[in-house]
């Protein structure tokens, strides 16, 4: 019988396996950022450890940065230790850093593919849930506790269990209009939070292989909402094309070495999934969030449930509570939905392909009055090349806030939060309780969506915009 | 870490599903460079109503919280670990728990006991006949308890063989991976060129 993408990937990094115990998997890239390594180089120095491959290591700072004023030292104290310990950190144990200010510094999971670390049949973690973006080159790719962080830094393995294996197909094309952000909504709400535990995911199908590289990250990025182990997307021409340029990539009869071990990483025909779920793009539409975890989420057409609607009495008690902390009336249409606080950004949706998206809506309109639009890019490089199109021109004139790169408000550890009550259309990926800010109330979107939104202030798509010029 | 073999303890029922870790502790605690401290912000949000489970005196000793399925979803933070285990807790039992954060506990010692979720629910009856009653947890037998008699409620819970050897020797893992340092070298003899290098 044959292999799935994710068994050979799995297989080509077992450094010891022995019944009853978990595989030792060689890790080929440990990213770190400042908010979970701190703990971890304090246990390497207590046990007089050193940091076994630097050289497959890198570090930037993303969660604590300001998006205003990052040429300045950091005004919260905390948050300025906890940059400087890793920047201490980064220099006692030779690991290369991205700091503040420096060209390369951004969203971690931005960083890796834009240099071109990230590359396919790797495996790569990181300290961050969201390191599932990078499965989409077809490398696995997860977060770790920084205990696991610690056991990276000091043996370049992990011991894991081997995850089961699931198929998600999305037969059909999308729609004009529906992204790959509508799709992992679509995909979450069907299969709920808990749908992928234990699994490492692959994602194919029609609507997959017609995605670009930063929409297959969109999908990848979420595979963690779901409660997927890592979820990845077989390489194929448009991961090399991407590739192809990048300044870490392989280069000459590496390149070619390289390509022709990638076109081996495709999931055999006669191999079989534990799981298969299947999917329909054709009828997906644009997708948005009403509750408290990414799990409740409905097209943007929909009104907003009622408790009654769902059979499960948990399912009823959380949407109940959901309804109460997000100040919603089941029945409301959610185009009715009003939104104070419009974010895009994030390892989710804050690449270039994202800002052009958001500055193709907004050219030629205005945000609403009483909402607020922050554009945060996920890097300097995503930043400066939007620059360089003319993208912040668009935005400032439209009215919006264009930031430096970071986190920013996908979980306000920096100054970019949301008042208690605000409410927020996030191209984010977590709509908990608070993320965005104490008592703040986030629906999460696509990157049209937001800036649809941002234009009529409430839950929209860009049909519902007048056309221009008319 | 030390070892666990069983424990006896304050049980607290927290009568929510998708509990995730955003609510464990919020990201504006994450900014400690230490791996103690973290007790003030676990669940920080919803101590601020009077009502929760944690602000009951009856509780104010729980060690073994007991709460619904999807326990730990969202982001990979060992602070949520530790924030409960700063607090005093040493077990959560619920119906299901996200990867992440079972991993991350048995890398820190807290034990997930993962159980049906109908003995969660005889968990929670049992915790509302007898508030601030004690459960024990035992890891050798795999096996819960809580009370005597007619009602008591006596199940068993899963967990994986590995973490349950890790933790009843309490066994340091890099220790053990040190170990098969010539499997690691042998390894890393064998990737090819091409691979992507930071340095």
């Amino acid at each position: 019988m044959g292999k799935t993408l994710s068994e050979k990937v799995w297989d080509e990094h077992v450094v010891r396996s022995a019944p009853g115990e978990p595989d030792l998997l060689y890790i080929d890239l440990h990213l770190l950022h400042e908010v979970t390594s701190p703990q971890a180089f304090d246990g390497l120095r207590l046990a007089n450890r050193t940091v076994r491959r630097p050289d497959l290591t890198l570090a930037t700072e993303d969660h604590n940065v300001p998006t205003l004023d990052w040429d300045k030292p950091i005004a919260d104290p905390v948050s300025r230790t906890q940059v400087e310990t890793l920047r201490k950190n980064a220099a006692d144990f030779g690991v290369r850093l991205h700091p503040l200010g420096d060209v390369e510094q951004g969203i971690v999971h931005v960083v890796g593919p834009q240099l071109g670390l990230t590359q396919p049949g790797m495996t790569i973690v990181c300290g961050d849930s969201h390191t599932s973006t990078h499965g989409a080159f077809g490398a696995i790719a997860f977060g770790i506790g920084t205990s696991e962080v610690e056991h990276v830094l000091a043996t370049q393995t992990l011991t894991q269990s081997r995850p089961r294996t699931m198929a998600v197909t999305v037969n059909g094309s999308l729609p004009e209009g529906v992204t790959a952000k509508d799709l992992v909504l679509t995909l979450i709400t069907h299969t709920g939070t808990g749908g992928g535990q234990g699994y490492i995911v692959e994602y194919r199908g029609q609507a997959i292989e017609e995605l670009s590289m930063e929409g297959r990250m969109t999908v990848c990025n979420m595979s963690i909402e779901w409660g997927a182990k890592a979820g990845l997307i077989a390489p194929d021409q448009t991961t090399f094309d991407y590739l192809a340029d990048k300044p870490e990539a392989p280069k000459g009869d590496d390149w070619d070495a390289a390509v022709a071990h990638w076109k081996t990483l495709r999931t055999d025909d006669d191999a079989v999934f534990d799981q298969e779920i299947v999917l329909d793009a054709s009828t997906m539409t644009p997708f948005v969030t009403w509750g408290t975890n990414p799990g409740q989420g409905a097209p943007l057409g929909a009104n907003v449930p009622s408790p009654d609607d769902f059979d499960e009495p948990t399912d009823k008690v959380a949407t109940e509570k959901a309804l109460q902390y997000m100040g919603l009336e089941a029945g409301t249409p959610l185009r009715d939905v009003k939104v104070d606080t419009v974010f895009v950004g994030s390892c989710t949706n804050g690449r270039i392909e994202d800002l052009r998206l958001a500055a193709s809506i907004l050219e030629g309109r205005t945000v609403a009055a009483d909402t607020r639009l922050l554009v945060v890019p996920g890097s300097v490089r995503v930043r400066l090349q939007a620059e360089a199109e003319g993208l912040d021109k668009v935005f400032v004139a439209a009215g919006a806030e264009w930031r430096g790169a970071g986190c920013s408000m996908c979980l306000g550890m920096n100054p970019d939060q949301l008042a208690p009550g605000e409410r927020s259309a996030s191209t984010s990926n977590r709509n908990f309780e608070g993320r965005q800010g104490k008592g703040g109330r986030t629906h999460l979107v696509s990157v049209p969506v937001a800036a649809a939104t941002a234009v009529r202030g409430t839950l929209s798509s860009p049909a519902d915009l007048p056309p221009l010029g008319g | 870490m030390d070892k666990f073999t069983t424990h006896t303890g304050v049980g607290v029922p927290l009568k929510r599903s998708n509990v995730d870790t955003d609510q464990i502790i919020p990201a504006v605690y994450l900014k400690r460079v230490t791996r103690t401290g973290f007790e003030d912000g676990l669940f920080a949000a919803w101590r601020n109503d009077p009502d929760f489970v944690l602000n009951d005196p009856t509780y104010a000793e729980g060690s073994v919280l007991v709460a619904g399925p999807d326990f730990g979803t969202g982001s990979s933070r060992e602070h949520a670990v530790w924030a409960l285990q700063n607090y005093g807790f040493k077990v959560v039992i619920s119906s299901r728990f996200a990867d992440i954060f079972r991993g991350n506990s048995g890398k820190a010692g807290l034990l997930a006991a993962q159980v049906d979720e109908k003995v969660v629910q005889r968990l929670w009856d049992w915790l509302e006949d007898h508030p601030g009653g004690v459960i024990t947890v035992d890891l050798e037998s795999r096996t819960i308890r809580a009370g005597a008699g007619e009602d008591a409620v006596e199940d068993s819970f899963d967990i994986d063989d590995y973490t349950r050897w890790r933790l009843l020797e309490g066994l340091d893992d890099i220790g053990i991976t040190l170990g098969h340092d010539d499997d690691i070298a042998s390894f890393e003899a064998t990737r090819p060129a091409w691979k992507p290098v930071t340095a």
